[in-house]
Formats: C-alpha cells, sequence, structure tokens
C-alpha cells in the first residue's frame, strides 16, 4: 500500500486534500475507488483487508499516536463484504476508537439490502454507497467532509443512498426496522 | 478510424455486452492516465483467473456447499459489474439464484455460461483496444446513442 500523490489539475483555490482510506478486497475495485478519488483530488490509501486498515490506523497498537497524526485520514471507505474482517465489523472497530471514531466511515456494497443499509447507518456509518460506485457519488462524499472538515461540530445528516429512492417515497412514512 | 472505433463500442452496447459502468470508467480517462479503462479490464481479467477457479473447485466437491459457491460468485460478479461486464454479470446472478435454490445441476450448467459470456467478452474487448491502440489517442468519452 502507498499514499499517493494527486495528479492532474487539483492545485486550484488552495483547497484542502482530504486523505482517504479506500478498504477493498478486489483488486479491480481497488483500482477504481482510487482512480475515482484521485480524480476528486484526494489523496488515497488503498488496503486489501479490514485488518490491514487497522494496522494503518494504529488501532493494533502498534504505532505511535505521533506517528498517526502525521497521516491523518478524513473519510474511510470500506467494502461490506469482505473475507476475515467485513466492512461492518471495521465500522464497529473504528467507531468503538475514542481516537478514531470521529472519522467519518462509508459502506460500499454490491448489495442493496435495506436491513443491512440500517444497520451500518446505526452503527454510526456515514453513508452506504451501492456498487459500482460513480464519479458523483465520490464529489459528493468528498464536498460533504469538506464541509464538515470546515465548520465546528454539527448534527450530521444521516443519508442512505439505495438504488431506488422512488421506493422511500412510496413509503411515505418511516418504518420501524428490528435491531439486527 | 475513430468513427470505426465508435462504430465497434455501439455494437458492444447494443448487442448488451456492456454497459453504464464501462462508460463510467471511460470518464475516468484522461491525459495523466490514457489506458486506464483497459488497464482496469487487464486487471480484470488476470484476477479473475483465480476467481474463476475457485468456482470450479468448489463445483467439484460433493455435496455442494452452496454458501460457499455464493460467496465466490459474490465475488467474481462484483468485478465483472466493475467493468461493465453486463451479460456476465447477468449470468452470476442467475447462478447465485440456484445457489439460493440449493440447485447443484441449475448452478453448473449456468457456469458453463458464465464462462461463455466472459470469453466472448474477453475477445471483443481485446480486439476493441487493439483497435484503439491503432487508432490514435481517445479525445473523450463518447456516450452511445
Amino acid at each position: 500500500m502507498a499514499v499517493d500523490e494527486m495528479g492532474g489539475d487539483c492545485s486550484s483555490s488552495g483547497a484542502q486534500e482530504l486523505h482517504v482510506l479506500a478498504v477493498d478486497d478486489s483488486l479491480v475495485d481497488r483500482k477504481v475507488i482510487e482512480r475515482l478519488l484521485k480524480i476528486s483530488c484526494c489523496k488515497v490509501t488503498a488496503v486489501e483487508s479490514g485488518s490491514r486498515a487497522l494496522q494503518y490506523l494504529g488501532l493494533d497498537g502498534e504505532r505511535s499516536s505521533v506517528e498517526f497524526d502525521e497521516l491523518k485520514v478524513n473519510l474511510i471507505m470500506t467494502d461490506y463484504s469482505m473475507p476475515g474482517m467485513t466492512g461492518f465489523e471495521l465500522l464497529k472497530k473504528i467507531k468503538g476508537s475514542s481516537r478514531l471514531r470521529e472519522i467519518p466511515v462509508v459502506i460500499m456494497s454490491s448489495e442493496n439490502v435495506l436491513a443491512r443499509i440500517d444497520r451500518c447507518l446505526e452503527e454510526g456509518a456515514e453513508e452506504f454507497l451501492v456498487k459500482p460506485v460513480k464519479l458523483s457519488d465520490v464529489e459528493r462524499l468528498r464536498d460533504f467532509i469538506l464541509r464538515g472538515e470546515d465548520k465546528n461540530k454539527t448534527e450530521i445528516t444521516r443519508k442512505r443512498k439505495t438504488c431506488d429512492d422512488s421506493f422511500f417515497a412510496t413509503l411515505g412514512i418511516f418504518t420501524i426496522i428490528p435491531q439486527m | 478510424m475513430q468513427r470505426q472505433l465508435a462504430n465497434m463500442k455501439q455494437s458492444l452496447f447494443d448487442q448488451g455486452y456492456l454497459d453504464e459502468q464501462f462508460i463510467q470508467l471511460e470518464e475516468l480517462q484522461d491525459d495523466t492516465n490514457p489506458n486506464f479503462v483497459e488497464e482496469v479490464v487487464t486487471l480484470y481479467y488476470r484476477d479473475s483467473v483465480r476467481l474463476i477457479q475457485n468456482i470450479e473447485n468448489a463445483l467439484d466437491k460433493n455435496p455442494l456447499d452452496f454458501a460457499k459457491l455464493d460467496s465466490h460468485m459474490h465475488q467474481f460478479k462484483g468485478s465483472s459489474s466493475s467493468i461493465g461486464a453486463r451479460k456476465v454479470k447477468i449470468e452470476c446472478t442467475q447462478f447465485r439464484e440456484y445457489c439460493r435454490a440449493g440447485n447443484g445441476e441449475g448452478c453448473k450448467r449456468t457456469f458453463q455460461q458464465v464462462k461463455k459470456e466472459y470469453a466472448t467478452l474477453k475477445k471483443k474487448l481485446e480486439a476493441y483496444f487493439q483497435f484503439a491502440r491503432q487508432a490514435g489517442p481517445v479525445e473523450k468519452a463518447c456516450r452511445p446513442k
């Protein structure tokens, strides 16, 4: 894994560059998400598993907090279905850490399962993206995180992103989802 | 030659081999990364060898472990979806349905279809990228009509 610099025309207006940690066991998906993020002027570190992600974040107890500050991560994007530690388990570990819980975590999944989405949002995920992730998703996320970084703590609205937004329109009311 | 290239691409979409995701990938191509799509597709084909082998091995077992089959196929379907391999993805979905139904024969039959579509697309994309290299640099991604 490597921290890569951005390329192209990202140097305008002194905009802050976000550092995103991308976690996905798929080689193909890592390559794509890396490109999406670089085009959106983000620094990317891509790793292939939850345990590598925790290692990188210093949650395995091996890295000192001084080192960690130099590699400040502004956003974590993780696949849901991964062998070993799932994205959901990684999310729980991050939100369970006093040092890391403020870092927004976004879950990505090819499976558009309502119960899964809700479970992730309940556990503190910022957003749930259905794969394949688009450039517009990443740009929207980036802008959202940048605004959050600028502001002082304000309540962040949770979003659901599914393939079929009209599903919620037809529902009209909030449904109570049983705890999984 | 650009015209012929555009026609080749149009035909791949018209015949349903590729979907919108392929166009999304093309839009990530620029002067700094002029061969991005070909790189991703090459990576897909290289990585898929392993994923397909996993499924083959799992299909050889007796009795079949449908959960494992489904899990392997989920991975392969995900990659296929990421490059816009529409027909491959459709067969993968069918395969997963047979897994959930515990239908071993259905799985085996469908897997032959998966491999067939996979091989067909590979040939077509190889031809497309080879032609693209001859035709010269692509200015901008063109959306098929």
